[in-house]
């Protein structure tokens, strides 16, 4: 059993690396949104394996946020948003996929370097928790760095704060109300920056970023 | 326990900095209020500092309250080092506000001094008491910002404004390096304590660059050349007895945390620390009096002047470095204890100095002694006073600027027993250089004193002089009595002093015999002893019998006559001696040198009717050399970074991204 449990976490979190990889050479916004709900129903199982592995009954809760607000209300609100927009169809020039795809690869190695070693006296779960997680959050900023689109960067941000709240799961003891607020600040942030998309777009006819940073004026 | 009532002191002076705010909307009460309490809770904190130095161990204590840093608290202890610069501190605070008692009613905005007053002298004794590195530091920052406020109280003047900001840069990057001494000291166990320094052993090299560090850090606050810049600007520019505080005191607090770090924390010294030490005292020595010398500005002289004094402590410590080193433990205990001896005497003498020119500035509204001249009539008592505190800081016996001075170079003389040739050469030249620094220390004090009190006024102000309140007047009287003391019994003073010598090197000069004459033998009878009692009885028999055979062979009538004004008997004050033309002669043999000074002279030809012209120009090279490239690179440093600010969001991502990636991979290549 204690083996089983060890495998099924490490599969869970190996999953979420892996979609992690599907999000970072999807192209389309639609489909990227997809793979951003699937993203976050596999943090869900985790977190929900997590806490039956640890017995500890408040991660269910933690579970089912991820799992209602990531992987249902969020996808559904961006799908709407998407859709009024009016950039369901556009189909994003991300760079060269292979290279980004090398990139992440380098990067889940660095995490697994970095990692491994550092928390080498933590129990197996938490350790491999820790390294994926950490290979997640790189994964998530890769993407934030690589896309112009808001709405690719936005999910960027969430891929990003999966991999958190992954990390956090995976480590004992971390207290309920601090991954509520968490939640909640990430849903926040969410309201704020639909609330930007908007006004963005009003003043300048798209979310591409690039176009806005060629809007800028005051450069040398 | 002492400490407790000390500690108790400091809490009180900072309940009367926090109350003054209350108070301000009555300034006469406030003014009153603060300085009898400043005076009276220091008074506590001096008798704690005394019985500290001479009541040995028993007295001594350490007391760690659970403030500061969680789980670590703030350490707090009493040595016989600190007790020793717990009496400087408070002995020159009790005074100072005694003194401020007259002087402070001439304050135009107390609201700005108050407050920060007792706060100052508070953070000056933290400091002297702190036993880790985390109270060390943040009583060290608390006594610069206190003091910074004090330096901006009359913030409408542009030269004080620019004053503060030299200031606060220095005291920033002083205070960042005393931080990087003192976690190479801590080690990587991070042992903040400074009982855990003291025992753990330090490599060589990081003891090397803590004394680098330190030399700068504390060098910075105590105004060694080329750290001085902010000390001549900023010390002039606070209220006169904050003036003496921070040219009297607080270089002495900064002297303090040198000795602490270097002589007690940093563990057996090398030779070279003695090499760096040496050559930034002899510097400051020779370069500090030679800008005093030149001054116009009497308390911008006096400034100077502490720069110079520092320099004399310095080489005094770095002969303590380098007897120490070497294991001479006589030699290395006579040169600790005239460092320590100079810092006493130095504290002593230029507040008295400091308040003489508060007095000056209060009775004439002048700082320029080019305007002022003949003061002496008009303000007879402080004449007197001040020339006493010339005396003493020219060295002249029998006070007591001599002793600690020819101590000094008492150890200089021993110096050829030193093993290391760098050592022989280098102390003999310090040496040379501290005699030099000396003889111009007279020539500028028989300026500044010439030029202020004697000769007729120069300006209206000078003519209309007012005399300062008796109460300040009793407070210089009570410092230039103990400089008499202090030069016409040194005896006991060193010997106060060796419990606070020992902490530096391990040993203390020989109790000094009270028979027959009273005198001090620094090493052995048959090389070398003074005995200011001695002097003093002869200077004062001399007198006697000087005034009693002119009386009685002149004649006793008072006659008072035209000054002698080289046969010309013109009215004009202009044409008395000036201090520019005092100080020609040596602005002439020094000048090229020191200070690049150029002269352009414009002679009209005949039956051209301009005027002649003479233009002087001096340069300040240590501006010049270090501060102006300095300055040159941060510019063009944050002109390039200027980029930064205007960079697109995934470009600021990207970097975010890089620097996450490139400390993981530092992490994982350092394992």
């Amino acid at each position: 059993m204690e083996r089983f449990s060890l495998d099924a976490a490490h599969l869970l979190a190996g999953g979420m690396v892996l979609v992690s990889f599907m999000m970072l050479y999807q192209n389309r916004i639609l489909g990227l949104l997809n793979v951003f709900a699937a993203h976050a129903v596999v943090l869900a199982l985790s977190v929900a394996w997590q806490a039956y592995i640890q017995h500890a009954p408040h991660l269910y809760v933690t579970a089912a946020l991820a799992l209602i607000l990531k992987a249902a209300l969020i996808p559904l609100a961006l799908h709407r948003m998407v859709l009024r927009l009016g950039v369901h169809r556009t189909i994003e020039t991300v760079g060269g996929i292979g290279l980004t795809m090398l990139m992440g690869m380098m990067l889940v190695a660095l995490s697994m370097v970095v990692m491994l070693p550092a928390a080498a006296d933590a129990d197996p779960i938490a350790r491999e928790d820790l390294a994926l997680a950490l290979s997640v959050i790189l994964l998530g900023l890769l993407m934030m760095v690589t896309r112009q689109n808001a709405i690719s960067q936005i999910i960027g941000f969430m891929s990003l704060e999966n991999g958190l709240i992954l990390a956090a799961t995976g480590a004992k003891g971390m207290p309920l109300v601090v991954e509520i607020s968490v939640a909640f600040s990430v849903l926040v942030a969410f309201i704020v920056i639909g609330v930007f998309l908007f006004r963005i777009r009003e003043r300048f006819d798209t979310i591409d970023t690039q176009v806005l940073d060629d809007f800028r004026g005051g450069r040398e | 326990m002492p400490i407790v009532v000390a500690l108790a002191s400091i809490a009180g002076l900072f309940g009367v900095a926090i109350a003054m705010p209350f108070l301000v909307s009555r300034p006469g009460l406030a003014t009153k209020v603060a300085y009898v309490a400043s005076a009276a809770l220091c008074l506590p904190l001096l008798g704690v500092g005394l019985f500290g130095l001479l009541g040995g161990n028993a007295s001594h204590g350490e007391l760690t309250l659970p403030f500061g840093l969680p789980w670590i608290g703030i350490h707090f202890a009493l040595d016989a080092l600190s007790s020793f610069f717990l009496i400087l501190v408070d002995l020159g605070a009790v005074v100072a506000s005694v003194y401020a008692l007259g002087y402070g009613k001439h304050e135009h905005h107390p609201g700005r001094v108050l407050p920060f007053y007792p706060a100052f002298l508070a953070a000056m004794n933290l400091v002297v008491l702190a036993a880790d590195a985390f109270g060390f530091l943040v009583s060290w920052e608390f006594m610069s910002l206190s003091s910074w406020a004090l330096v901006l109280s009359s913030h409408h003047d542009g030269d004080n404004r620019r004053a503060g900001y030299i200031y606060m840069l220095m005291a920033s990057f002083g205070t960042m390096m005393l931080l990087l001494a003192f976690g190479l000291l801590a080690g990587t166990e991070g042992h903040y304590a400074f009982s855990m320094m003291r025992l753990s052993a330090h490599l060589p090299w990081v003891a090397g660059l803590v004394l680098v560090l330190m030399t700068l850090g504390a060098g910075s606050k105590a105004g060694l050349v080329p750290l001085h810049v902010w000390l001549p600007l900023a010390h002039p520019a606070a209220p006169s007895h904050v003036s003496a505080l921070m040219s009297g005191i607080m270089t002495k607090v900064a002297v303090y945390g040198f000795i602490r770090v270097v002589f007690d924390l940093a563990g057996p010294p090398s030779w070279w620390w003695a090499v760096v030490v040496l050559i930034m005292g002899s510097v400051s020595a020779v370069l500090g009096v030679l800008q005093a010398v030149l001054q116009r500005d009497l308390k911008r002289l006096l400034a100077y002047s502490t720069v110079e004094n520092i320099g004399i402590i310095f080489i005094g410590l770095g002969l303590a470095l380098a007897f120490k080193t070497n294991g001479m433990a006589g030699p290395a205990a006579l040169a600790a204890t005239a460092a320590l001896f100079h810092a006493f005497n130095h504290s002593l003498f230029k507040s008295l100095l400091f308040f003489g020119a508060g007095n000056v500035l209060t009775g004439t509204g002048e700082r320029d002694i080019e305007k002022l001249g003949g003061l002496i009539h008009r303000m007879p008592r402080t004449a007197y006073i001040f020339l006493g505190g010339c005396l003493a800081i020219s060295a002249l016996p029998p006070l007591n600027g001599f002793v600690s001075e020819w101590l000094t170079l008492q150890a200089i003389l021993i110096s050829p027993n030193l093993p290391q040739w760098g050592l022989r050469f280098l102390v003999p030249a310090s040496g040379a250089m501290l005699a030099f620094a000396a003889a111009l220390a007279g020539a500028c004090f028989v300026r500044a004193f010439g030029i202020t009190f004697l000769s007729r006024p120069r300006s209206p102000v000078a003519e209309t002089a007012v005399e300062a309140e008796p109460v300040s007047l009793r407070a210089m009287m009570a410092l230039l009595l103990l400089c008499l003391v202090a030069g016409v019994f040194p005896g006991v003073f060193l010997d106060a002093f060796g419990p606070a010598a020992h902490v530096l090197v391990g040993s203390s000069m020989p109790p000094q015999p009270l028979l027959p004459t009273l005198s001090i033998i620094p090493i052995s009878e048959s090389r070398s002893s003074y005995s200011g009692f001695l002097v003093f009885f002869f200077i004062m028999m001399a007198s006697w019998a000087a005034i009693r055979v002119i009386h009685n062979l002149a004649s006793r009538a008072h006659r008072r006559g035209p000054a002698w004004d080289c046969g010309y008997p013109d009215p004009s004050p202009v044409i008395q001696y000036t201090a520019d033309s005092f100080a020609q002669p040596i602005r002439r043999v020094f000048g090229p040198i020191a200070f690049s000074a150029q002269i352009e002279t414009f002679m009209p030809p005949p039956g051209d009717s301009r005027p002649a012209r003479l233009k002087l120009s001096l340069r300040d090279l240590v501006w010049e050399t270090v501060y102006a490239p300095l300055q040159h690179w941060v510019m063009f440093a944050a002109e390039r970074l200027n980029v930064l600010q205007f960079l697109t969001i995934r470009s600021y991502l990207s970097l975010v991204f890089a620097a996450l990636v490139g400390l993981l991979f530092l992490v994982a290549t350092w394992a």
